[in-house]
């Protein structure tokens, strides 16, 4: 079973176009990677359905935009692939 | 259909919000400035009214899905297919379902039919967010009551 960071990794490569040797768990999302708004609704779409999750993408848009949280917390890779565990563990709870 | 406002939608027909779907009626009009140039002796509806058409569904499907607290907002079109042409004095049936709620947006897939005749299809994404303007609200109320959208949709219980 491929890891979480192999299957997002993958889901970005395909979503985006982005070769997928370039992305790395250290790869932020925006900064790096240069994914734009547009383009993580549909990398989250993929996400909600490979995981059967939510990712709540309106909460943590809210808590960047009020400094509550960097970008970094939740959009470098291995950081988006430990939040997509915690929801999954959770679902499962 | 006022095609020249944009308001494609003339009736819903039937919404299903436990079963998440939409299907509405719109009558193309039979004459139109815009067939006059699409096209000079063979008028066909563009197909980018048909996809809004689809997105406007859509919309409405989400509206009702939201309770009227957000507004819908087209921001990607997938597989838009054109399958057939549509003449003026067509009368559409539409028919879409939401396939994914996200947080903050939606996917939903949309087919048109002339009869029995499918015509064009495609995924739409939308972002969804509070109404933007008070005004639009009640632009989109007093749309809704014009349409014949259920009023028992538009609030919470």
């Amino acid at each position: 079973m491929s890891s979480t960071f192999d299957q997002i990794a993958t889901i970005i490569a395909e979503t985006c176009d982005i070769p997928r040797d370039t992305i790395t768990p250290e790869s932020h999302a925006i900064d790096d990677l240069g994914i734009d708004s547009l383009d993580f609704l549909d990398i989250a779409f993929a996400i909600d359905k490979a995981f059967g999750i939510k990712l709540p993408l309106e909460k943590w848009t809210q808590e960047v935009n009020d400094g509550k949280a960097t970008t970094e917390q939740y959009f470098v890779l291995k950081n988006l692939c430990a939040r997509i565990d915690e929801l999954v563990a959770a679902k499962g709870a | 259909m006022q095609i020249e406002y944009f308001q494609l939608i003339d009736r819903i027909i039937d919404l299903n919000i436990g079963e998440k779907t939409i299907t509405v009626e719109a009558q193309v009009p039979e004459k139109s400035t815009i067939f006059e140039g699409h096209f000079p002796g063979y008028p066909i509806m563009p197909g980018v009214l048909l996809t809004e058409a689809m997105a406007q569904s859509s919309g409405w499907l989400l509206l009702g899905l939201m309770k009227f607290e957000r507004m819908p907002f087209l921001a990607m079109i997938k597989e838009a297919k054109m399958r057939g042409f549509v003449s003026p004095g067509q009368l559409l049936t539409i028919d879409a379902k939401i396939e994914h709620e996200g947080s903050g947006f939606a996917v939903t897939s949309a087919k048109v039919r002339v009869g029995n005749e499918l015509k064009c299809s495609a995924d739409l994404t939308f972002r969804h967010i509070p109404f933007p303007h008070p005004d639009l609200r009640v632009h989109m109320d007093a749309m809704a009551h014009k349409i014949g959208f259920p009023q028992q949709a538009m609030t919470h219980e």
